[in-house]
């Protein structure tokens, strides 16, 4: 049991409810051996940083496809501070104007993914980033 | 230890973090887990197990927030199975009780059961007794209930609840000849469905079949979507307790989790002395031996002990 499996967060913060996308990339990364705590629509940006506090996860997966991007990611990225959780590598999913993504980066944000992204090109994504990070971080 | 300090100042990163660590048992694990079950309070702890679609995870919501009216605080842990092919998994529980995040005194941790290969009951045993030392009163597992390992952690729980959907007819005998032993409370959901009162009933008379015990597993109906017949379950949960506490039954459930908590990671250090103690190749060679039927499975396992410098189990035969 001594193997260190990446786990991650999947959310969909916001009113929308469109989650076959989040739930094509949990299988994803699923499949890519990693362990994924899937929540649902609509949540909260302090629900999901309470979920990724209570799970110890080492990456959070916002997928956003209603246009509040803005608005939504820097709350998230706020509550996951407000918890001690700067560790945590958040990547975004979703509709997103390539304008906004430099936005959300200086937020934190380590990644977005548009539209048509292929699989392997956010698996690959992950698994260089995340393990740093779990070493680098995390105890605190 | 600091973190363990953390912990029982209530500090919720520093539980979650104490979890990560005794789920990928590492160095430190050990050391923790020995510390907190010095701390570990008096919890009460519920396995709630049941086929997949019974409903287990909508009516934990629902248990969990009614026993937060008491109010008590309440962990859970919830277990889903990892693919054996590529050891990922796809933990969703938290789905059905989004409701209960941000509430302080609930705290929920999805936990993969990494597809039986050993270790899932060291993990939530060390899981209770964190939870415990960190002073949630209730502590409810959600399993699947199937296979040895999950077995193995119905083990380690005060009060097994076993969830069932309506509609199993005449196949209830089969399937149900093991639950029947273990389940302290049995939860036909889905109540609103047909056929739920037909199973109470043949969940009841099969009951009724068996030997008298000293605690009658009550079997009662909830439609767990909203929340009818969940206030007589956590009822039953307290009778179960009051029971335990009562007969003395509490005790030895404590013991008898001791009991295979110890032999599990005895076993487990002895086997690897001795595959330290093994001569390189020893072992494969042993067990080709084995299969090629040069030498027997009784002869193989002798020369194991041998290597520890232990005589044979018996004299060999003549």
């Amino acid at each position: 049991m001594s193997e260190r499996r990446i786990r991650v967060l999947v959310a969909k913060p916001g009113l929308d409810g469109h989650d076959r996308g989040a739930k094509v990339i949990a299988r994803a990364l699923r499949d890519a051996g990693m362990e994924v705590i899937y929540t649902g629509i609509r949540q909260t940006p302090a629900m999901i940083a309470e979920a990724a506090a209570q799970e110890d996860v080492d990456v959070v997966g916002l997928s956003i496809l209603s246009g509040a991007h803005l608005e939504l990611v820097p709350r998230v990225m706020a509550e996951l501070r407000a918890r001690g959780l700067d560790h945590v590598l958040v990547v975004v999913g979703g509709i997103i104007p390539e304008t906004d993504v430099p936005l959300l980066q200086q937020h934190g944000v380590a990644a977005v993914f548009g539209p048509g992204t292929p699989l392997p090109t956010i698996i690959d994504f992950i698994r260089q980033h995340a393990p740093l990070r779990q070493a680098s971080g995390g105890t605190g | 230890m600091e973190l363990v300090d953390r912990l029982r100042q209530g500090d919720r990163r520093a539980l979650a973090r104490i979890l990560t660590l005794l789920e990928r048992q590492e160095p430190e694990a050990r050391r923790l887990s020995a510390a907190l079950h010095r701390l570990a309070g008096p919890a009460h702890t519920v396995g709630v197990t049941g086929p997949p679609g019974a409903g287990k995870s909508t009516l934990i919501a629902r248990l969990v927030a009614a026993l937060r009216q008491r109010p008590q605080t309440v962990a859970v842990v919830a277990i889903d199975p990892s693919s054996p092919l590529t050891g990922g998994a796809l933990l969703g529980d938290r789905v059905r009780m989004t409701d209960l995040t941000g509430d302080p005194g609930v705290f929920v941790r999805s936990l993969a059961a990494r597809g039986g290969r050993g270790g899932l009951a060291d993990v939530v045993g060390d899981f209770l007794t964190a939870l415990a030392a960190a002073g949630f009163e209730r502590i409810l597992i959600e399993t699947v209930g199937a296979g040895q390992d999950q077995v193995e952690v119905a083990d380690l729980v005060h009060t097994t609840l076993v969830v069932e959907p309506p509609g199993l007819g005449d196949e209830i005998q089969a399937l149900k000849a093991g639950l029947l032993e273990v389940a302290d409370l049995f939860v036909v959901n889905k109540a609103d469905r047909e056929g739920a009162a037909q199973t109470a009933a043949i969940l009841r008379q099969m009951l009724r079949l068996g030997p008298r015990r000293p605690w009658e597993p009550p079997v009662l109906l909830t439609t767990a979507t909203t929340g009818q017949g969940v206030e007589a379950v956590v009822a039953a949960l307290d009778q179960h307790r009051a029971h335990l506490l009562r007969s003395g039954e509490w005790s030895r459930v404590e013991e008898r989790r001791a009991a295979s908590t110890i032999r599990r990671l005895a076993q487990r250090r002895l086997w690897r002395r001795l595959e330290a103690a093994l001569p390189p190749d020893r072992w494969t060679t042993l067990v080709q031996a084995v299969a090629a039927r040069q030498t027997d499975p009784h002869h193989a396992a002798d020369e194991l002990l041998r290597a520890l410098g232990l005589p044979p189990e018996e004299p060999p035969p003549d």
